[in-house]
């Protein structure tokens, strides 16, 4: 089998991605689950599309909207097909049902593949390994989808956004959420959502709290939670039992990158996705990356605009239309955590939009980003490592670079 | 009585307090108005959009995703879903399908938030 351009994965990323790509080009989805949507049918909560619909839709609505445009579209969408390995040649090899192993050559890969939730085997919580312990996703999945509640009596570990929602949801559907123990001192979701899901209800958030132990045979009947000190080792004396039937955790999302190393992409180790360019394509020449895969953003409407500017370029790239420059660079500098994207290597578009998270909330900052000397700022009223910042910066500041770019957020502006 | 709360207007989230002197509302802690007209509707009217799933027979999913058309009281939110749940739609359903009209009489729809099909089809 052949086509232009082959997508992998049929989330938000995915579909915008192939939706761009089709204009110009042929173009294969291929998505492991039997519909299209990625993690948006199981999000039925409102707050998406804000930015380019103008309004707040649910996940499922976010969705309708782009897999009827695929309908209309000539996208040969494969669903229930994974793919199970890609080579540098841009060969890729999946299944499904009906085909059983599938080869299909591609001209240009885009990566879309999400990310997955971090497990207790990630954060080794001791004790026994009963029935009832579920990542937040999962049991979003279980309540939103299939229609089975998960537990009676909540505690929940995280406060990422996945948590926080699915604390508010358990209340709704009659469940009793305990509480919500987070480990850092500051939650990490957006501040929107600690409001709307945890104050709205009473739930309590325990901040410098984390669970120390699981008790129960076959079913979870306690957990211990205890206070942390700074380098978040359990306090000794503080800890209680809390009687309860269900234990989330909501400790963190990975993206989901066994395919793209695989492919010989390079990876960035801050981001846990690979390095790209300002045309999210990654080290290796035609294959693309967008969405969770390249790093976890908070909103779909972020990811939607990069998988336009993937699935834009992967076609240009399968129809022999990209000029490359010189490489460019883009490193961190102060309170940056990290930067995407990494390096720069066309700048023909008609402004590039770094996307980045700092280390430690500040107020009143600049966002500055310089050669030997600054090329543009941006002032930022507040910046929070749960909160992805952005710079948009028009090219002609970019054209004649030839040393690396620095990031750094800092300084004070008078208000 | 003082109330506080978390502005979301913006990133600031400022942390407002809001209580009521006679017939004026004082509120305190907001960086600009926004903070000042959310606080006011949140003391004196808090509305929310509700979703949440009904049942549905024949779909191939289930449970469909659904909400309301239009802001409804906070306190409300819960009886509704209650109330929703003994809701049983039947597929195929087209997005944004009236389920139920007027919930609790608050005025608004319940409307669906996906199409599904029927099962086997
Ligand atoms: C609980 C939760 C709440 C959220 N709330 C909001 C919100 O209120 N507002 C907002 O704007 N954003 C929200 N987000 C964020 C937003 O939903 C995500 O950023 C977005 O869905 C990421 O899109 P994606 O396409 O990169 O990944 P995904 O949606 O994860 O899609 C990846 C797809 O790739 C497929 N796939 C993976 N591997 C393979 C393979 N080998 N072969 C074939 N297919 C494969 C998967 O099956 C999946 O369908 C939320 C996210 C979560 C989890
Ligand atoms: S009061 Fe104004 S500045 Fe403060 S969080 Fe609300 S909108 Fe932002």
């Amino acid at each position: 089998m052949k086509t232009d351009v082959a997508v992998i994965g049929g989330g938000p990323a995915g579909l915008a991605a192939a939706l761009k790509a089709s204009e110009q080009a042929k173009v294969m989805l291929l998505e492991r689950e039997n519909e299209l949507g990625g993690i948006l049918p199981q999000c039925i909560h409102n707050g998406f599309g804000n930015f380019i619909f103008k309004k707040m839709l649910t996940g499922p609505e976010y969705a309708h909207h782009f897999m009827g445009k695929v309908e209309k579209s000539d996208i040969d969408v494969k669903t229930e097909t994974a793919v199970l390995e890609i080579n540098e040649d841009k060969t890729i090899v999946a299944t499904n049902p009906s085909d059983g192993i599938l080869e299909i050559k591609a001209k240009a890969i885009v990566l879309a593949m999400g990310c997955r939730e971090r497990s207790r085997a990630q954060i080794l919580i001791p004790g026994t390994r009963p029935a009832g312990v579920y990542t937040a996703g999962t049991a979003q999945r279980l309540i939103n989808i299939e229609g089975v509640m998960p537990g009676k009596r909540i505690v929940i570990l995280g406060s990422g956004d996945v948590g926080l929602i699915m604390a508010r949801r358990f209340i709704l559907e009659g469940a009793e959420v305990e509480g919500v123990y987070e480990i850092m001192q500051k939650p990490g979701g957006l501040t929107r959502n600690v409001v709307q899901c945890l104050e709205d209800y009473g739930i309590p958030l325990l901040l410098s709290h984390t669970v120390t132990n699981i008790k129960g045979k076959k079913r979870v009947e306690a957990v211990t939670v205890a206070k942390v000190d700074k380098s978040m080792k359990p306090i000794k004396g503080t800890e209680r039992v809390i009687p309860c039937d269900c234990l989330i955790l909501a400790v963190g999302l990975i993206p989901e990158n066994e395919l793209s190393k695989q492919a010989g992409v390079v990876m960035d180790e801050k981001t846990g996705g690979p390095v790209v360019d300002e045309h999210m394509e990654t080290s290796v020449p035609g294959i693309f990356a967008c969405g969770n895969v390249v790093h976890v953003h908070d909103l779909v409407d972020d990811v939607t605009m990069v998988s336009e500017i993937a699935g834009e370029y992967a076609a240009k790239y399968a129809t022999g239309e990209i000029e490359r420059g010189k490489e460019i660079k883009v490193v961190v500098g102060d309170n940056v955590r990290y930067v995407v994207p990494q390096f720069l290597r066309s700048i023909d578009m008609d402004n590039v939009t770094f996307y980045f998270r700092v280390k430690e909330e500040d107020k009143n900052v600049k966002v500055i980003i310089s050669e030997s000397m600054a090329i543009f700022e941006k002032k930022e009223r507040i910046v929070k490592p749960p909160e992805m910042v952005k710079a948009s910066v028009p090219s002609e500041l970019l054209k004649g670079i030839q040393n690396e770019l620095r990031i750094d957020v800092r300084g004070k502006y008078e208000k | 009585m003082k109330s506080k709360f978390t502005c979301i207007e913006c990133p600031l989230g400022c942390a407002i307090t809001a209580e009521k002197k006679g017939d004026e509302i004082i509120v305190t802690g907001n960086k600009c108005n926004r903070g000042k007209d959310y606080a006011i509707r949140e003391l004196t009217d808090p509305k929310r959009i509700l979703t949440t799933t009904v049942f549905v027979e024949n779909g191939i999913h289930p449970l469909l995703p659904v909400k309301s058309d239009r802001e409804i009281p906070k306190n409300l939110i819960k009886k509704c879903i209650g109330e929703l749940s003994k809701v049983r739609a039947k597929a195929p359903v087209k997005y944004g399908d009236v389920i139920c009209k007027n919930v609790m009489g608050t005025g608004a729809n319940i409307v669906s938030s996906c199409s599904m099909v029927r099962k086997n089809e």
